[in-house]
This record gives C-alpha cells, structure tokens and sequence, in this order.
C-alpha cells in the first residue's frame, strides 16, 4: 500500500512541476464546450437540450488527449521497466498512476462541469445529475484508457490508433450517461443509468489494472 | 551455497536466433561478464534474468525460486540503458522511488548514497539539469543502496569517468565479496578481480 501511495504522489508531483500536461486537456475540454452555442444556436431551448451530450463528448475527448502520456515518459525513461522488475504488484503500480491520472484530469472537469453547465443552459437538476454522471464515469475512464495507453506504449504516433482501441469501449458509458442527465431534466427516473456507469466502474476497476499489466509487459518484451 | 541457475534458455528476436539452449550456474559471490558482439543478445539476457522479457524457453531459477515470482524479484536489481529517472523530480525524489521501488530505506542512507557517488550538492537538483554521468550516478547508487543480491548491469560504466568507474568496480567487487552475485556487460576494459566470462 505503501508503493501505491508513493507512485501517486511522485505521478502528481511531475504533473504539478510540468503543468502543461494537465492543463492542455483541460483547455480543450472548455474551448471545445464553449464553442458549441457559435456554431448551433445561442437560444436557452436549443442548448439545454444537448447540453449533456456536447460536456460528456467533450469531456471523453479531453481525457482521450492527456491518456498518450500515462505510460509514454515512464516507458522512455526506463522507469517502466524498474517497475516491471520490482517485487510489487505491478497492477497495484498501475492502479496508482491511474488513480492520478483520474485525480489530474476526471476531478478537474467534474468540477468544470457545473460551470459550462450553466453556461449551457442546463437547469439545476441537470447539472446535479450530469455531475454524478461525471463522478462515477470518469473513473472508468481513466481505468479502460490505461490499457489502451499500455498497449500503444512502444508504438510512435499512436494516437489514432488510441482512438479506435478506446472509444469503442467509451461508447456505452457515452450514451448512459448522457441519457441519464437528459431523462433528469424531463423529471424520469435514472437509477437504471447510474446503475449501469457504477456496473461499470467496479468492472474496470476489477480488469483494467490486470489488463493492463499484461499488455506493459508484451510492451516492454 | 545460493546459486542462479540458468537452464536451457533460448531467445529469439524477429528472425534472429541470439542464442539457444543455454545453461549456466552463477554462485553468490561470482562477478560474471557477458561478452559479445553488438546484438549478440547480451541486453536481451539480462532482460530475461530480470524477469522485463521472457525468452522463447528455458528456466530461470534462484534458490528454487523461478523469475518473475516475488521472492526473485526482490532479489533482483536491473539497470538497463536508459537512465530511470524522471526529469522533473531531483536526484533525491528519484533516487527515493528508484529505492522504494526496490527496498524502502532510509533517506539518511540515500542522502549518503549520493554523496558516495560523488552527487554531493546535488540532492536537490532537477534531473534534466544533469550531465549523462551524473544521470547514470542516481541509479547506480539506487543500486548500491538496495538490498538485492543479483545485481544485472547493462553496461554500468556508459558516460562515467574513470573515478566513477572504479567506485562502480569497488562497489561490485565488495559486493560479490559480501554473497552477492553481479552479471554486467560492458564493451570497456574492465579491471575486476576474478571476473568470469560469458561469450555469446
């Protein structure tokens, strides 16, 4: 447990002295937000309707720009492979980067969301939800981007191929969640939608780090 | 007497066979050098002894223990071509992860392994204002400082000076003196005592 909170704060004190790696996915996130009401429409109707889906797509996309680097530096340096060869667990070393990755990027665009919420018209109870949503999803996120990120570890210019590794498997955790901050506002119940994204979470916070690990491991051969 | 043994190991990369059936015994307390033309497979052994690849088949084994379990890979330290170190932390903050990753000691230790290197002063500078030596340094003292006993060393002397080479040799030598084993490449002269050789 110890190595678990060691990675993590030697993760978070490289992000914090290299602040662009943090920064960059999050400008994205609000740039990409923001300019959604230029191309649509400015009308309140219009943008509250697809508010949700445009901050869930937006989001998803952001957290898929800053995924390249959760194992790209560690593999350059050779850190990766001291990793490898470490008596600890490597899917507890893993499970701590991921947990700063979520920490460096999920926390901050929970929360961005209220803010570019309003800024869409979402009503309060939309909001509410969509921060849920947020919550319980970003995590898994982070956790089905890490194996996508440790199998393209070796591979330059990957980032394409990031894409259609991950997004496929973003995909339900898209249209639930977005559902769920759409059916909040019409006043329906949700729980299936939450229960669904948490389903989620616990499944690839049970396989991810596992996975993971294989797929560094065929990386590093 | 503890022993690594190595039996009948074959590794083949792409359409190369680097080597095939190779059995070896390495005794605490044995300095064995791996000798060999540019990919000839000596980093690629040493991968597979340290548990970062496996070869295509054979056994490795330490006390019964075979690779990859955690009693051996705590037995282990590897230090490959590239230095381990992120640039944005000090030779302090790495050198700690780098030992914490391993065996946690104490930063009094730490502190002391780098002034022994000849890091001293330079505890809290940011690794990317290093020279390659220096870089090189922080990981070998991250060596000297852990408690494993098979030490596997892919050309520990690169960018080093001849004062950092004879530290690194002394530290090898006392090393295999007090029942560890160390396996190293290195395409310099080398001037440990009792060194055996492995040509590939």
């Amino acid at each position: 447990m110890n190595i678990y909170l060691q990675t993590l704060n030697r993760d978070l004190r490289i992000a914090l002295r290299n602040p662009s790696s943090v920064l960059n996915p999050l400008l994205f996130f609000i740039i990409s937000v923001s300019l959604f009401p230029l191309a649509i429409s400015p009308e309140a109707a219009t943008l509250s309707q697809i508010a949700a889906g445009i901050i869930w797509v937006a989001s998803m996309l952001s957290v898929l720009l800053s995924l390249n680097a959760l194992f790209h530096h560690d593999y350059e340096n050779g850190v990766l492979e001291q990793m490898v060869t470490s008596h600890h667990s490597l899917p507890l070393l893993i499970l701590s980067k991921i947990t700063a990755h979520w920490l460096l990027t999920g926390i901050p665009i929970i929360l961005l969301s209220p803010l570019l919420g309003l800024f869409l018209f979402l009503d309060d109870e939309g909001i509410k939800v969509l921060m849920i949503t947020l919550l319980l999803a970003t995590p898994s996120l982070s956790l089905i981007g890490s194996i996508g990120a440790s199998l393209i570890v070796g591979i330059k210019n990957s980032g394409m191929l990031l894409s259609l590794l991950i997004l496929p498997l973003y995909i339900p955790i898209l249209i639930f969640a977005s559902s769920a901050v759409s059916q909040a506002q019409f006043g329906l119940a949700i729980d299936g939608q939450l229960y669904f994204l948490a389903m989620f979470l616990v499944l690839s916070l049970m396989s991810a780090p596992f996975v993971s690990a294989i797929a560094l491991k065929i990386s590093l051969e | 007497m503890s022993s690594l043994n190595i039996h009948n190991l074959s590794c083949q990369r792409g359409y190369n066979q680097l080597f095939d059936s190779l059995s070896f015994q390495v005794h605490a307390g044995d300095i064995l050098r791996i000798t060999g033309t540019n990919g000839s497979g000596k980093t690629s052994l040493l991968k597979i002894l340290a548990g970062v690849s496996a070869g295509e088949q054979g056994k490795v084994v330490w006390d019964q223990h075979p690779v990859k379990s955690e009693n051996y890979q705590q037995e282990v330290f590897y230090l490959g071509h590239q230095a381990a170190l992120s640039g944005e932390l000090s030779s302090l903050e790495n050198l700690e992860y780098l030992s914490a990753l391993n065996k946690t000691t104490d930063q009094h230790q730490l502190i002391q392994a780098l002034n022994d290197i000849g890091l001293k002063g330079y505890e809290d500078e940011y690794c990317t204002n290093l020279s390659a030596g220096q870089k090189r340094r922080v990981i070998l003292a991250a060596l000297f400082v852990s408690k494993a006993k098979i030490w596997l060393l892919d050309e520990p002397f690169t960018a080093l000076d001849p004062i950092g080479v004879k530290i690194v040799e002394s530290r090898i030598t006392q090393h295999c003196d007090n029942g560890g084993l160390c396996l190293f490449t290195t395409h310099q002269d080398s001037a440990l005592a009792n060194q055996k050789i492995l040509a590939l």
